[in-house]
């Protein structure tokens, strides 16, 4: 039988009264969002906080919407709720085919995309899909809010910038004409983490790629990121040639270690093939070829 | 703590550990052992009750989380002496062998039928991707679920 440690509770009612909390209980407290990463961590005490404090009521953190040219998701929306928004899904297809394969339904029903982001499992799907799009991070503390680029989020396996006294509140997507995404994972059964995965956004003017953001995850990958591959695209036209080419700088420069999903040689390969496959989708989409949006089911 | 909540349409206030998981609350302190407690880990879906409408791995929420919801078990699922159409459907189709996964896999079809009444047989594979059969009894439960997509839209067997 696994149940967590004793443990005080207390439920927030604002970000602020959750900052106030922060503070009160100190580094000995952590923020309880959907609980579905935090909660298996403290029945094996590998997380063992003092306090928990509830954000689950905070629904100002629930949205998603479009502000501007960016799409802003509340840190405490839940897998099922990005997987189902049509604005999400319209501007960037890789969250919704990266949210098909998170887990399973009914954990996606309870999870937040902020707590898989905190958590910081270095096989976490958004994380790699966030550094792609090259998103925001609004982090919220004792002096106010502050922005953190999604490739600077994470500082380590299960660590993030995130101070004891902080919380993250937003994640912020910038819209750009002539973008396509794409997202694909390989995983041993239905809902389990990645053996390797990709994210690719790409924008076009014409045939040549003026920008592009490869994420990684579970494969090694610095930040989640495949930098030189990116950096090899910028400029480039779009061949067959190239994108494969991207594959490889991207699989050179990751790191794998052999577990018990799979043999480092193995994801290695994944980000070689998976890279590449993710290009050719986010360029067909980017060319309006390939189905990307929630009407077509965002299978190309 | 004291917490309260609705479950199965009654209101329950009970003094509780903040770490006391729903499912342990659900089956030990109400009674209600209609909902399973498998893996324990959120892997098997034996545990998948509705919180308010959606479901949810029970053995992977504190209790306090669902205080001031609507919590609903298999034992709610019927209607006084009539069963809802998807005990019907399981019935009729053999959707269970041991029973185990039965509870979880019932709630979720009715989230699913709720949503989506005429799922297609890869709508219903998806829905129960997250629960765990271990009698691999997967065919008769996605049948049991399809025949009750086809009873309540007034077909015939």
């Amino acid at each position: 039988m696994q149940v967590p440690a004793q443990v005080e509770y207390e439920k927030a009612t604002s970000v602020e009264h959750a900052l106030a909390l922060l503070a009160r209980y100190g580094p000995q407290a952590r923020i309880l969002a959907g609980g579905h990463s935090l909660i298996p961590m403290m029945k094996l005490r590998l997380a063992q906080p003092e306090v928990l404090i509830d954000i689950n009521g905070i629904t100002d953190l629930c949205s998603i919407n479009l502000t501007g040219a960016q799409l802003r998701m509340g840190t405490l929306t839940r897998h099922a709720q990005l997987l189902e928004s049509a604005v999400a899904g319209e501007h960037f297809a890789i969250l919704h085919d990266a949210e098909r394969v998170i887990a399973d339904p009914v954990v996606r029903n309870w999870g937040t995309i902020g707590g898989s982001l905190c958590q910081a499992d270095p096989s976490e799907d958004l994380s790699a899909v966030f550094a792609a799009l090259k998103g925001t991070m609004i982090i919220y503390g004792p002096d106010g809010a502050r922005e953190v680029s999604a490739r600077e989020f994470h500082t380590g396996p299960y660590e993030t910038v995130v101070g004891p006294a902080e919380m993250l509140t937003e994640i912020r997507l910038p819209i750009r004409p002539g973008g396509g995404s794409a997202y694909q994972k390989v995983a041993r059964r239905a809902g389990d983490w990645p053996v390797g995965a990709a994210g690719a956004a790409v924008w076009l003017a014409g045939d040549t790629i003026t920008d592009v953001g490869i994420g990684l995850t579970a494969v090694g990958a610095t930040h989640f990121v495949a930098a030189e591959a990116e950096d090899y695209l910028r400029g480039k036209r779009v061949t067959e040639q190239t994108l494969q080419q991207a594959g490889e700088i991207a699989a050179e420069h990751c790191r794998p270690v052999s577990d018990q999903r799979g043999p480092a040689d193995y994801k290695q390969h994944l980000a070689r093939e998976l890279t590449n496959r993710v290009l050719r989708r986010a360029v067909a989409r980017a060319r309006g070829l390939a189905p990307g949006g929630v009407a077509s089911g965002g299978v190309a | 703590m004291r917490v309260t909540m609705t479950v199965n349409g009654t209101e329950y206030s009970r003094e509780v550990e903040p770490r006391l998981l729903l499912i342990h609350f659900l089956r030990d302190d109400l009674g209600l052992t209609g909902s399973h407690w498998g893996c324990d880990t959120s892997n098997c879906g034996a545990c998948v009750v509705l919180l308010d409408e959606t479901p949810v791995k029970s053995c992977t929420m504190l209790t306090p989380m669902a205080a001031g919801r609507r919590v609903t078990t298999v034992e709610g699922l019927g209607h006084g002496a009539r069963l809802d159409p998807v005990q019907l459907g399981f019935q009729r189709c053999h959707g269970l062998q041991c029973g185990f996964c039965t509870p979880g896999m019932m709630l979720t079809a009715r989230w699913l039928l709720d949503r989506n009444p005429q799922p297609t047989e890869a709508d219903v594979r998806e829905a129960i991707s997250g629960q765990i059969c271990r009698c691999t009894g997967y065919e008769n439960i996605v049948r049991s679920v399809l025949w009750t997509a086809r009873h309540e839209a007034g077909a015939g067997d």
